[in-house]
């Protein structure tokens, strides 16, 4: 039986999380295969998504065995630290404080990285170009990776956070392939928004349940907590609009 | 070993960006668990450890507007 208090935030959480970082990587593989060839971009892409595997399949099982409050507490506080990362870097995306990240601006500066890197003779393997998606998919990946674990192991929706995530991978992929450029219309900054209030919304439920504290509404404070962290960082980008100074910063888009 | 520390920074950046931020998370959390169990009763804990999250992200969101 499904507890969809835990199992719907936990689906939206890993689908959205994972749409942002698929996003991401995609923006570098897409760079990689159009200046220095499919077939290296690809064998990185593979590799970083092998490797993804293997440390699921061996990290994974393993928190089976950690005692329940303990993984609640751990798993919360990285949660929390990682989820307050995203919603205070999205409060000030949305305020104007820095940037927005632009993925149009990213493929173009990975391009230009490329081909002022040159190209390796076409019967070798080029290593920058596989390196490069290795490293997009292998970092990209480790925040899917965590994400789902995270918002799944404790609550014991690991497979409908898997599901969530697995969508997302579905649908970045099939429009990559459709449309051979980078995603830059997606909403990137509502997303992590949602993402950052969604994982600072489950840390603070599982530290406070590691902790053995009572949470009013019991597992139904999950959906407070969201509505909660929703209006503070509301709050911030307001208090941010009005607290800075009237140039808005110049540095150029930034990743993550 | 470059790379170890390279993977390692990575590591370290998923989860810190501005470290003040962090450290005041942290010291809240750690008050949160050992100190104000003893002052207050326990149905007011989990809606403090909130409270105190909430404050800590607006007034981080507020003071790195004014720096900029």
């Amino acid at each position: 039986m499904i507890d969809w208090a835990h199992a719907g935030p936990s689906i939206l959480a890993s689908f959205l999380a994972a749409l942002v970082e698929f996003v991401e990587a995609l923006t570098i593989v897409l760079a990689v295969g159009t200046v220095r060839g499919w077939r290296p971009a690809l064998i990185g892409t593979a590799a970083g998504a092998g490797c993804l595997t293997v440390l699921v399949l061996a990290f994974g099982p393993a928190l089976e065995h950690v005692p329940l409050t303990t993984l609640q507490l751990a798993i919360g506080v990285l949660l929390l630290l990682f989820g307050m990362r995203w919603l205070r870097k999205a409060a000030l995306r949305s305020a104007g404080v820095i940037h927005l990240h632009d993925e149009a601006a990213i493929f173009a500066r990975q391009q230009n990285a490329l081909r002022a890197d040159g190209t390796s003779a076409p019967s070798r393997l080029d290593a920058v170009a596989v390196i490069t998606t290795f490293k997009a998919v292998l970092l990209e990946g480790l925040e899917v990776v965590f994400i789902v674990i995270a918002v799944g192991a404790v609550g014991h929706t690991l497979i409908p956070a898997g599901i969530g995530a697995a969508a997302a991978g579905v649908l970045v992929i099939s429009l990559g392939l459709l449309l051979h450029k980078p995603l830059a219309r997606v909403p990137e900054n509502a997303l992590k928004f949602a993402v950052g209030v969604l994982l600072s919304a489950f840390g603070t439920f599982w530290i406070g349940e590691g902790l053995r504290f009572q949470w009013p509404g019991e597992d139904l404070s999950l959906l407070a907590l969201i509505a909660g962290f929703f209006l503070a960082s509301w709050l911030g980008v307001f208090a941010a609009r009005r607290t800075m100074p009237s140039t808005p910063s110049t540095s150029p888009a930034t990743s993550g | 070993m470059k790379t170890l520390i390279n993977a390692l920074r990575e590591v370290y950046g998923l989860f810190v960006e501005d470290a003040s931020y962090t450290v005041a998370l942290l010291i809240w959390l750690l008050l949160v668990a050992f100190v104000l169990p003893h002052l207050l009763g326990p149905r007011f804990l989990a809606p403090i450890l909130f409270a105190g999250l909430a404050l800590i992200l607006l007034e981080n969101v507020a003071r790195s507007a004014r720096k900029r």
